[in-house]
């Protein structure tokens, strides 16, 4: 079992409490009964940790301070906010076939939303919807997985979730098209805050791709703060995608929790445009022998932006592979953070575990902070961990140009491989294309100040 | 340039004088050498007499430092312009040790070196499909595998695999001054053959080739018209195609130890 120390700074967590009695107790009543422990559960432990501080060690480099300033303001209602069909149209991933489901500031649309015929046995509802419809398996697996008593951000979010997807995929099944959540942010003023909450659950065998986005329609000092718990069982192959490009004022925390079964093959994807904070949490359970699980990441970072990911892999099976591949393409004074925590228990022999972090900076302000951990308690593994900081190979550079490239040019071409190497591992064709396409335009819109040359 | 007389007037590159060093360390020492239009020049020499300082020097590399003497290409001054220039200008550079760039596609990279020179020369760039087309016929003629255009820029090739894609993007870029560095090293008899033919192929009135060699063998293929011998920075002996026989049969020692000694 894993632990992580957090200090307190429980003055903060005050004004939550008031909100959690004021808007979450009462409705106790009309959801489940099991959820309520549940929620009180998470309150109560948020109130414990408070946020956390640059005291914290795992939150040493990624200061939440003006987060926690922020008034905390849960949105409650349930309106379209001026987002229609046209505006969705815009966002990336907008033109994919398969089921969509939009929420608007936490909540479910059903109006923008188009689910479609599914296969027999599979499930694809709003998560609130489900707490009714779908009742026992949710008891059976909600808030199972994520652990929140060292994590302040995953019990706020357990205290105060309204909506979020529920996706259920019987044994054998597969899912023949990719499942967009779309979690759009209306701008509705400082410190207005979200708390999606996702529950995944691909039974054996089944086959699933999911993209989780995050997007605004208005820049605001907002504050998604993300739960997914992501259960993938024996033999099943699963794609996990999540593309953030929040506003550049908004705060973003996610955490994913995944448990795998044997032989189970895990792609776990994240792509880092937006916010001006963001903390991805991955923390995965590899408990089943012989599956394979990569994580492969991608931040852009400009400006102030500072992109955090956080992984903790858990080797707890002989015979499993995880790879991690993330990538960072920092510019102006922006920064990023890396931690990639391995655990191998004593059991996990013939453990494979690879993590690789490189990153280039663009500028001489970016600054990256970068961390391997492997603990390791089996002795017959092969792990390696690998970090690069630096700036573009001038060999590669120097080539191009040989061969009539300007120098300008040249760098972006070297730029774009740096990303494509993670767009290149997204299996999902269609997803890649687009994150392709939306990532050179991004990349296109800053210009890649050369040195003097 | 566009003046048809222009080859036959001026050569193609003059290098008088050239000293360059490296890190402080004096490498040519007074290099003259000049070649016209429809030649091929040969530069042998043993180990560390300068051959790949002049070839780094020629085509622009980082960290080169010419202290003396010119580089004039068409009656410009070579030296002054950026490796990108040179390579509009018409200058390409075969490298001894090409080197891979994962996630650039060999065929957008390719393509896009094809347009920079064609629009530096006043003409039109070519699209996908024209630009597939031309480079199909040269994909036979130096047996390029069917997926070549497919990968990135040398990636998971071998060493002479890598050589003989040089010699593809040169038969592409249709250069005016061909440096092949060393081309001949890691090839074997069978790869050296269709290099050697891809080369020759190219061979024009209007261009030129300074092929950078130790061995002699890769002479018998691609055949020149001057061989000059490097040593110890500075060109000791030039002749013609017979030279590098001798050579061959003699050493290098004749050359150092022998009836010649270096000015």
């Amino acid at each position: 079992m894993i632990e992580t120390k957090q200090r307190q700074d429980t003055a903060t967590a005050d004004p939550y409490s008031r909100q959690f009695e004021r808007f979450v107790e009462p409705d106790a009543g009309k959801q489940p009964s099991w959820l309520f422990p549940l929620r009180k559960a998470g309150i109560a432990r948020f109130a414990e940790l408070g946020f956390p501080t640059l005291k914290d060690e795992d939150w040493r480099f990624t200061n939440v301070a003006p987060l926690a300033k922020l008034p905390f303001k849960p949105v409650f209602d349930s309106g379209v906010n001026g987002v229609t069909p046209e505006t969705l149209s815009k966002f990336t991933f907008a033109n994919l076939s398969g089921p969509r489901l939009v929420f608007v500031n936490g909540h479910f649309v059903k109006e923008l939303s188009a689910i479609g015929a599914q296969p027999n046995g599979v499930r694809v509802l709003n998560l609130a919807a489900a707490l009714t419809s779908d009742s026992g398996r949710l008891e059976q697996h909600l808030g199972r997985y994520v652990r929140i008593d060292a994590a302040a951000f995953a019990a706020l979010n357990t205290a105060f979730f309204q909506d979020g997807a529920f996706i259920h995929v019987a044994a054998g099944v597969t899912v023949p098209e990719p499942i967009r959540l779309l979690f759009i942010s209306t701008g509705r003023g400082p410190g207005a805050t979200t708390h999606p909450r996702n529950l995944i659950i691909a039974e054996k065998q089944s086959r699933l791709t999911v993209i989780e986005s995050y997007i605004c329609t208005a820049d605001t000092a907002y504050f998604t703060n993300g739960v997914t718990e992501l259960v993938a069982g024996d033999d099943a192959v699963v794609e996990h995608l999540k593309f953030q490009d929040e506003s550049l004022d908004a705060f973003h925390i996610a955490t994913l929790h995944g448990q795998f079964g044997r032989h189970s093959r895990v792609n776990a994807h994240s792509f880092a445009l937006g916010a001006r904070l963001s903390r991805t949490n991955i923390h995965t359970d590899l408990a089943g022998e012989g599956l394979e699980c990569v994580l492969n990441g991608l931040y852009l970072t400009k400006g102030e932006q500072l992109a955090d990911h956080h992984m903790i892999v858990e080797h707890a099976q002989p015979r499993c592979a995880s790879h991690e591949y993330f990538n960072g393409i920092l510019e102006d004074k922006s920064r990023g953070v890396f931690h990639g925590r391995i655990y191998v228990h004593p059991v996990a022999q013939k453990t494979d575990a690879k993590q690789t972090n490189k990153n280039i900076l663009l500028s001489d302000a970016a600054v990256v902070d970068t961390k391997p951990q492997l603990e390791i308690y089996a002795d017959d593994v092969k792990c390696t961990h690998g970090a690069t900081i630096g700036q573009l190979d001038e060999d590669s550079v120097y080539y191009l140009r040989s061969r009539g490239i300007g120098l300008d040019t040249a760098r972006q071409m070297l730029i774009h491989a740096f990303a494509g190497e993670i767009i290149d591992r997204v299996k999902c064709e269609a997803a890649r294309e687009e994150l392709d396409k939306l990532i050179w335009e991004r990349l296109e819109q800053n210009p890649h100040l050369a040195e003097k040359k | 340039m566009n003046n048809p007389f222009y080859a036959m007037n001026r050569p193609i590159l003059e290098i008088k004088n050239l000293h360059a060093g490296v890190e402080g360390k004096q490498i040519l020492k007074g290099v003259d050498l000049t070649i016209n239009a429809g030649e091929v020049h040969a530069v042998m020499g043993p180990n560390g007499s300068g051959k790949s300082t002049l070839a780094a020097v020629l085509a622009g590399r980082d960290g080169y430092e010419v202290t003396e003497g010119q580089a004039i290409y068409c009656g410009k001054d070579l030296l002054d312009l950026d490796p990108e220039e040179r390579a509009r200008e018409g200058v390409f550079l075969a490298f001894q040790y090409p080197i891979e760039i994962p996630g650039v596609n060999t065929t957008y990279f390719l393509k896009a070196a094809l347009n920079e020179i064609r629009k530096h020369k006043g003409e039109p760039e070519l699209d996908a499909m024209e630009f597939l087309s031309l480079v199909k016929e040269k994909m036979k003629i130096l047996h390029m595998p069917e997926d070549f255009l497919k990968r990135s820029v040398n990636d998971g090739f071998s060493g002479g695999e890598k050589k003989r894609n040089e010699i593809f993007q040169m038969a592409v870029l249709e250069p005016k001054l061909a440096v092949l560095d060393e081309t001949d090293s890691g090839l074997d008899i069978d790869a050296l053959k269709v290099v050697s033919e891809g080369v020759n192929r190219l061979k024009h009135a209007d261009n030129a080739q300074l092929v950078i060699t130790h061995y002699q063998r890769l002479l018998n293929f691609i055949v020149p018209d001057f061989v000059h011998v490097l040593v110890n920075g500075r060109v000791v002996k030039s002749g013609g195609k017979e030279l590098a026989l001798e050579l061959e049969e003699k050493g290098y020692d004749w050359i150092l130890h022998g009836e010649l000694q270096p000015a």
